[in-house]
């Protein structure tokens, strides 16, 4: 049944304005400027080499977060197709490139900015597969041969990622996906067969993971057995989370990190500074905020009248969440270190650009959630 | 569209399920947050802390040696170095060849530093010359703005103002070796040295002083961001010594005049050391910067040990100086008087063995105080096979001979004085009475140090009171030695009686040392002469008149003098060792009237020892 997108109502670029999500904006305006203060207490004080380059980068990616959320979700509706054969093509492209003797990368050097295909697959999938979902019935989603498509939709990127290697990325993207399946109303068996699959192929995976994932896995079930080895980032984030006590040590105090015990402070570790300087009370703040904003992405979710819109503001909200619980466990010792940044706050262009991307998606969502977005 | 509605209520429900599941992992990495930061929060500090804190060792100051005057016998000294810090170079080699023009640097040494430079961190400082010269030190001060990365340095060094005069009683310091790294930590600090003889070892651990501690904060690769805490080091005890050190200076020169030589001055009544000295010696300068082997080589082939302080180490017979020994043995046994005479006739029959008195066609006919007058063999010989050896050799150990006198030094020997007893013990032998009479003139078996000697003067001039000797004053505030020391039953009638024979023997024209009498009527000297011989002179060589300057330096016999001054109220006691020097009165006693006549112009004893003042 192929059709055209029809308008219900066309609404004033002003409306569209008033429809954008300035509650979410101001929280996602807060986690960044928490992100500035570490990157300024990161480099001892300074605006350089950190805070102000990610500020610039914020400012850019804010703009485009605004032009993705003003632009009509029934465009984005028919770009999730070509985003993902896109993504699918890049990941193809570095991995060419590491064959060819460029070494093992992740990133297209775009010149002003580094491209993470990985990072386009994040959203990629997610649109492709609330498209996918779109217009599905409950009686689709029960049946297996309905959800080959969807299914293959996410493990041929991860299989791509797992090639990188990036164990971290790919389990995002699984994660990402599988809450979609579920979200969109697939039999909880299916779930069950799938964890019982993931649980049978671990020993598998053990086998080609690289060295050092499986030293990272090893490190993480006793981090103190090589306190000076692969254990030491671990162990010195632990020290400097649990000197900041209650009340932390102060701005600009952290010892842990200003003496460098502290290993990727300005990127991976960004959160473990925060709360060695601003304590319990600073890391549950930063908590707080990040919890907001998932719930105010489920909101979002929750009003579109549309599924693509539902399903894309749910799934991008739920990618932007394993982001956050994925790197706070980490720099806690509560997941093996797998190299994950915290979103908004780390030091880096790639993931600040891919995460306001996904915000502005989501906002997008909500200004256009009267939109009838009709299957193509 | 029920499908549609079921399908939005499954929707909801799940994405109800999906924020329950976000909340419950947030509050999961909440709760470990508060774990972390709250339940375990002084666990981490703790570790935090040790983390950024290091302790840093200070080094104390040692604490001083000085003489009775208070005069510094070994102080510490400022000690210049220039340093190199590499992150503070622009370009390394380049600044070392700037020094260069200010300093003098071996090539060897430029490597040397580049070779360090290229090991430890880059903030670590690397030491390219010490010792420097104030001038050198103000050469390169002037010229620092054009040597980058260049800074000067101060630290201490142990130094010994009196030189080879002081080296056998203060000794030295130098390096801890690794034997001795255990005992106290401060030793691991680079460039700690402690005392390895003398003084400088006996008092070690109270000169050594309390290391202070430094908290310092550092970063991950060890580099000092700020100091905490300073508790600040304490500086050592000083040892103040009884020594005189001008007088010991000039005891050390004069005895420099011999090839080997020993020399001790003390005070009669107090047993206080005024002068220790041992020729040849070396400086103890040298090895606090550290000796090349070469050097210490040198030091232990050259035939006149300058290593041993032969003053409490060397063992000598003691020849003719121990006929006051015998002699008293015989009184307090009372089987000699003052009036009992014997003829000399050269030599003295026993037996079948002849024994030979040192005066050709002897003495004639002498008592006690002629026979210590002229120093008559025969005379002793003869009283001796009455008194036997083990009453001689008891009254020796009661004069201080044949053991450890408790002095200050390590280095101190116990001499021997035998008897039956002891030849039984080590031979298995019985005693031969030949030997008895060998004993009684200071041959045979017996050996003393000019230590002992000293002391055996002083208890026979005293007044018989049993003073041993002693150097160390003060120990900080505290008085090491109570010179009280008790009278033993000697008569005194006999002790006057050895005094009077000593006196003859300077003071008497026919006395041994008549020649090196004082003329200054109130420094006048008493004493006695010996000659030790090192082999026997065989019957051939006595029938030949060899004489003793012919025989090679190593045969000829040591020339031993111990004498008192001033006679009428005697105060310092000298003995004197001149190994292989000749005859008593001809090498010894001319030294011994040097060093009493010094000894009586300075007069140490009248100043008292001076406590240490604290700040």
């Amino acid at each position: 049944m192929a059709g055209a997108i029809t308008i219900q109502s066309e609404k004033s670029f002003l409306r569209k304005v008033r429809q954008l999500n300035w509650g979410l904006m101001i929280l996602i305006c807060l986690v960044a400027c928490i992100g500035f203060a570490a990157l300024y207490s990161a480099a001892g004080g300074n605006f350089s080499p950190w805070a102000s380059k990610q500020l610039i980068r914020f400012c850019v990616g804010a703009v485009i977060m605004i032009a993705i959320a003003l632009t009509d979700i029934r465009f984005w509706y028919r770009l999730s197709w070509p985003c993902y054969i896109a993504g699918l093509v890049l990941l193809i492209a570095v991995e060419i490139m590491g064959h060819i003797g460029m070494g093992a990368q992740r990133w297209i050097d775009l010149g002003f900015m580094q491209l993470q295909p990985s990072e386009v697959m994040k959203i990629a999938v997610v649109m492709v597969l609330a498209r996918y979902f779109h217009s599905a019935t409950l009686e689709d989603m029960r049946s297996i041969r309905f959800l080959i498509v969807p299914c293959l939709i996410i493990l041929t990127p991860v299989a791509l990622v797992l090639l990188q290697p990036d164990l971290g990325t790919s389990l995002m993207i699984v994660m990402a996906g599988g809450a979609m399946f579920f979200i969109a109303g697939a039999s909880l068996w299916i779930f069950g067969i799938a964890f019982a699959a993931a649980a049978a192929s671990v020993p598998v995976t053990w086998h080609f993971l690289h060295d050092y994932q499986k030293q990272r896995v090893l490190t993480f079930l006793d981090p103190e057995s090589d306190p000076l080895g692969s254990g030491y980032h671990i162990t010195q984030s632990k020290i400097a989370l649990g000197s900041g006590g209650m009340e932390g040590k102060g701005f600009l105090q952290g010892t842990q990190s200003h003496l460098n015990f502290l290993p990727e402070k300005q990127t991976d570790f960004i959160f473990t500074l925060w709360a060695e300087e601003w304590g319990l009370f600073g890391g549950l703040v930063l908590l707080g905020l990040f919890g907001l904003i998932f719930l105010y992405g489920l909101w979002i979710a929750s009003r579109s009248r549309h599924h693509y819109g539902r399903y894309l503001a749910l799934g991008l909200s739920v990618n932007f969440s394993l982001y956050v619980f994925i790197n706070i466990a980490m720099v806690m010792g509560l997941i093996p270190v797998v190299g994950a940044p915290l979103p908004l706050v780390s030091y880096g262009g790639t993931a600040m650009l891919a995460v306001l991307v996904g915000f502005g998606l989501i906002m997008s969502c909500n200004v256009y959630r009267d939109s009838k977005v009709t299957r193509v | 569209m029920k499908k549609n509605q079921d399908s939005a209520k499954i929707f909801t429900r799940r994405s109800f399920v999906i924020g329950a599941l976000q909340v419950s992992c947030l509050a999961v990495l909440g709760g470990r947050l508060a774990w972390l930061q709250v339940s375990q929060g002084a666990r981490y500090k703790t570790l935090s802390d040790k983390n950024r804190i290091n302790i840093k060792m200070l080094a104390p100051s040692r604490g001083q040696i000085v003489d009775r005057f208070g005069v510094p016998l070994a102080v510490n000294n400022q000690n210049f170095r220039v340093l190199i810090i590499p992150e503070q170079a622009d370009d390394i080699p380049k600044s070392l060849r700037a020094l260069q023009n200010f300093i003098e640097i071996e090539e060897e040494q430029i490597q040397k530093v580049l070779k360090q430079v290229s090991k430890t961190p880059k903030f670590v400082p690397v030491e390219i010359k010490d010792d420097l010269s104030w001038e050198d030190v103000a050469r390169i001060e002037v010229n620092l703005p054009d040597l980058p990365g260049l800074s000067i340095g101060v630290g201490e060094i142990r130094a010994y103002p009196y030189g080879i005069s002081t080296a056998h009683i203060v000794g030295y310091v130098s390096a801890v070796s690794k034997t001795e790294v255990h005992q106290d930590p401060v030793l691991t600090l680079p460039g700690f040295k402690i005392g390895k003889t003398g003084v400088e070892k006996r008092f070690d651990l109270d000169m050594r002083g309390k290391s202070g501690n430094a908290e310092v904060e550092v970063n991950v690769i060890g580099r000092e961001v700020r100091e905490l805490k300073r508790d600040a080091s304490m500086t050592g005890k000083r040892v103040a010594l009884t020594i005189d050190g001008e007088l010991q200076r000039f005891s050390q020169n004069r005895l420099g005049q011999e090839k080997s030589a020993s020399a001790v001055i003390m005070d009669a009544h107090t047993g206080a050391v005024y002068s220790l000295a041992s020729s040849p010696s070396f400086d103890p300068n040298i090895f606090t910067k550290g000796l090349s082997a070469a050097m210490w080589e040198e030091l232990l082939a050259d035939p006149g040990h300058p290593l041993t302080n032969k003053a409490i180490a060397g063992q000598y017979p003691p020849g003719s100086t121990f006929k006051m020994v015998t002699a008293m043995a015989a009184l307090e046994a009372g089987l000699i008087t003052s009036h009992q005479t014997s003829f000399c006739p050269g030599h003295y029959e026993y037996g079948t063995d002849r024994f030979h008195c040192w005066k050709r066609g002897g003495h004639g006919t002498v008592n006690l105080i002629d026979a210590l007058t002229q120093s008559c063999d025969v005379y002793f010989y003869e009283i001796s096979t009455k008194v036997g050896i083990d009453k001689i050799a008891a009254m020796a150990r009661k004069l201080g001979l044949g053991e450890k006198l408790d002095f200050d030094l390590k280095e101190e020997r116990p001499g021997l004085i035998p008897d039956k007893g002891w030849k039984m013990g080590r031979f298995g032998e019985v005693w031969r009475p030949g030997e008895t009479i060998v004993a009684s003139i200071g041959q045979g078996y017996i050996q003393t140090t000019p230590l002992q000697l000293a002391v055996m003067t002083a208890r026979l001039i005293n007044g018989g009171y049993a003073v041993k000797p002693w150097m160390t004053g003060y120990v900080g505030d505290q008085l090491k030695v109570d010179p009280k020391w008790p009278k033993m039953d000697f008569n005194k009638w006999h002790l006057d009686l050895i005094t009077k024979g000593m006196n003859r023997v300077v003071n008497h024209e026919k006395g041994t040392a008549h020649g090196s009498k004082i003329e200054e009527s109130h420094m006048q000297m008493g004493g006695k002469t010996g000659t030790a011989q090192v082999r026997r002179i065989t019957m051939k060589q006595r029938a030949e008149g060899v004489l003793n300057a012919d025989l090679p330096w190593k045969s000829r016999h040591h020339a031993l003098f111990v004498g008192y001054a001033p006679i009428h109220k005697p105060r310092y006691v000298c003995s004197v060792v001149v190994e292989h020097g000749g005859g008593g009165s001809s090498s010894a006693a001319p030294l011994a009237r040097e060093l009493l006549v010094e000894a009586q112009k300075r007069d140490p004893a009248a100043t008292p020892l001076q406590v240490e003042k604290r700040a």
